[in-house]
């Protein structure tokens, strides 16, 4: 009891500090409620960072956050997509700057409190130490970090900005303005017949695409990996070695060969393969849409199967043969044993890199460009008979520039992506593992 | 049918299949070989067996004042070697801080990161296009590099931070208790034993570049900037059947020596991917 009351009253006496003033005044200015809290150093060099960040930095946020809003007033002057990454880039250092303020404002709070509560301040020197300890993780990440920001997070957040926009070879400046057009583009993709056409061909193609050529992996390269672990089997490692071959060599150069393999006129597959054998004047390889998709589904299963062929060797190799002699007792049969057994050590363990085998193919630009551009061309519809999504996209960029209709289909690959970033989400358990300082 | 019996016919069947799948593996293989060896110029006259073979094809890479493939090899291994050195030291930067730190905004950090992994930086290439114009690394290796090193910090992070999880806490711990600093720490007792998966961050950041179409088509555009993926697809996208001949030559020395490496290390990256990646 006298103990309670002996440090009531120092708490008493010691109040010199409101928290909310503290708080009060770092929300008017940063660095304020440091100072009120006697702690001068940093309270000042907070004041001279806000200071030199508005004086540095106002003339361009001003001019970045009316560009966002009007993308310029006056053609031919203003210039639309400067004004718009000035804006976006406005946006990033904003949302800096208010995070550090936030940490400003709870730190003259917090340490208001903590100075209540009979809290010694650290001497000039040990606060310089603790600071260090405090920020040596940001300052290692901060350069990865800036760099991560230029190069993935801004241009994701402008092709983002660009599908609400009427950007294209005719509104394009410095001639044109650019304005902001709501979802127009989208309500293009879904109503406009040609648009919609191709819409939907390209999206069934992709999808088709992606399940089937993964799919065709991850069988092709499952059905290989058991056969080689089976025991009978002599030679494994030069099986292996032949069987991996298809991921060593690179493959720009493996589609490309291919190409020319599948030529119509004179490829080697018509001309010693197919005329010989079946006579004619051999298939359309390059020229009949079904005949390409048959093919670069081929192809892919030929490029993508020995990367999970080698993943299964060696989850196969490490499953404990107990397993299978307990259940050789029970009397199991072979399919039995696969399907209760290999099977699912096999899937659990590589389950993440399945799925990114099929996020990768979703966004397979290399194969289909390279094979035959997304070509043979179809009427009544201006992408071609094999093009996926991504690659549809690279069209409309660069050959008929109509830079807000391919970030809106964009936009529309990163939702269905982010369908699988959720499930990958599910699976990951790195979160638990903290660090402790 | 005796159990022997069907045992050895089982055998052939797989046996079988294995034979199957060597000659569907080898045979563009070899017609590309033979291809390059071919003297002509175009694929009407060629056969994958020619009968006067010759290395003129090579020889015309290496000698001809036309031929930039010198360059186009010099290009890739400068953007490559750059890209590995640079995103080793990058990510295992950030790896360390977000496997041995707690601060604020280490979580959410962690969660764009997953997020910002599974977006392709293709999606933004017309962002990407437009910024590289307007600081002026437009056609340019570094704008190329500074690009990779970037875009590879989200997957990779993901990948060494499960690494280092592994590691045991009480080294780092029994280090600062022998007065070791954060730096220290870092440099003389994490990075050692990080090297495996370090080593498989460098090979992926060196192969990924090497390969790369797109992202050099579209920020590259003189011939003398050109790495050899782009170099070489433009030899045969301008006259196809005239130039076939010397790709597949040009193509066949970057293929070797990409082979043999990644024959050499493929154990290596599997283990790695497996160990960061069900982790992660």
């Amino acid at each position: 009891m006298p103990q309670h009351q002996e440090q009531k009253k120092l708490t008493n006496n010691q109040k010199k500090f409101n928290p909310n003033v503290a708080m009060v005044l770092s929300i008017l200015l940063a660095g304020l409620g440091q100072i009120y809290n006697k702690r001068y150093m940093k309270g000042i060099s907070f004041v001279i960072l806000e200071i030199a960040f508005i004086l540095a930095t106002f003339d361009f946020l001003w001019l970045g956050l009316w560009g966002i809003i009007t993308l310029g007033t006056i053609p031919g002057v203003d210039h639309s997509i400067y004004l718009l990454v000035y804006g976006i880039v406005s946006l990033i250092l904003i949302t800096f700057a208010i995070m550090l303020y936030i940490f400003n404002v709870r730190d003259a709070r917090k340490q208001a409190i903590l100075l209540n509560n009979g809290w010694q301040p650290p001497t000039f020197k040990q606060a310089i130490k603790n600071s260090y300890d405090k920020a040596f993780p940001y300052i290692m990440t901060a350069p990865g970090l800036v760099l991560l920001i230029f190069t993935v997070v801004f241009p994701l957040l402008f092709a983002v900005a660009l599908a609400f926009t009427n950007y294209d070879l005719y509104n394009s400046p410095p001639r044109n303005l650019v304005e902001w057009i709501g979802f127009n583009n989208f309500k293009d993709l879904a109503t406009v017949p040609i648009w919609q056409n191709t819409f939907i061909s390209v999206f069934s193609w992709t999808i088709i695409w992606t399940v089937v050529a993964t799919s065709f992996q991850i069988v092709v390269g499952l059905i290989l990996a058991v056969l080689v672990n089976d025991k009978r089997v002599k030679f494994k490692k030069t099986i292996r070695t032949i069987l991996i071959l298809p991921w060593a060599v690179p493959g720009f150069v493996s589609i490309l060969i291919f190409a020319a393999m599948f030529n119509d006129e004179f490829g080697a597959i018509n001309r010693d393969i197919i005329i010989p054998l079946i006579g004619g004047n051999g298939l359309p390889w390059l020229t009949d849409p079904t005949y390409t998709k048959i093919v670069l589904i081929m192809i892919q299963t030929w490029l993508g199967y020995p990367f999970v062929f080698a993943l299964f060797s060696g989850v196969l190799q490490s499953i404990s043969s107990e397993w299978y002699e307990a259940a050789e007792v029970d009397g199991a049969t072979r399919l039995q044993k696969f399907r209760n057994i290999t099977l699912p050590h096999v899937l659990f363990a590589t389950a993440p890199l399945l799925i990114i085998q099929y996020t990768t193919n979703f966004n397979n630009f290399n194969i289909i460009y390279l094979f035959n551009e997304g070509g043979p061309a179809v009427q009544g519809q201006n992408a071609g008979g094999t093009d996926i999504l991504i690659s549809w996209v690279y069209k409309l960029t660069f050959d008929t520039n109509n830079y807000s209709m391919a970030a809106a289909i964009s936009l529309i690959i990163g939702l269905i992506v982010s369908v699988f970033a959720f499930f990958q989400f599910r699976r990951t358990n790195s979160f638990k593992e903290e660090g402790n300082i | 049918m005796s159990p022997k019996l069907k045992s050895a016919l089982e055998l052939t069947g797989i046996y079988a299949i294995f034979v199957f799948m060597t000659v569907i593996i080898l045979y563009p293989i070899v017609w590309a070989i033979g291809m390059s060896l071919n003297p002509g110029q175009s694929l009407y006259s060629s056969s994958i067996i020619p009968e006067n073979w010759s290395l003129e094809h090579y020889k015309w890479l290496f000698t001809d004042p036309r031929s930039n493939y010198v360059t186009w090899y010099k290009n890739s291994m400068i953007v490559s070697g750059c890209a590995a050195l640079f995103s080793v030291i990058m990510t295992s930067v950030v790896a360390f801080s977000f496997s041995r730190y707690k601060f604020v905004g280490r979580t959410s950090a962690l969660y764009t990161f997953l997020i910002l992994q599974m977006f392709p930086v293709m999606m933004a290439m017309v962002a990407l296009y437009i910024f590289l114009h307007l600081v002026g690394l437009l056609d340019s290796l570094t704008g190329l590099i500074l690009i990779y090193v970037g875009s590879q910090i989200p997957f990779n992070a993901w990948l060494v931070k499960g690494y280092l999880d592994t590691i045991p806490r009480e080294l780092d711990e029994a280090a600062r208790i022998d007065g070791a600093g954060h730096f220290t720490v870092f440099w003389r007792i994490v990075l050692p034993l990080a090297k495996p998966i370090l080593a498989v961050v460098a090979l992926f950041n060196f192969m990924t570049p090497l390969f790369d179409f797109i992202l050099p088509s579209i920020v590259l555009n003189s011939p003398e900037n050109y790495t050899i993926a782009l170099g070489l697809f433009n030899f045969i996208n301008d006259q196809f059947s005239n130039n076939f001949t010397r790709f597949t030559a040009g193509a066949i020395l970057i293929a070797i020596p990409v082979a043999v490496v990644y024959l050499f290390l493929q154990r290596y990256l599997i283990s790695g991917l497996t160990a960061g990646g069900t982790k992660g």
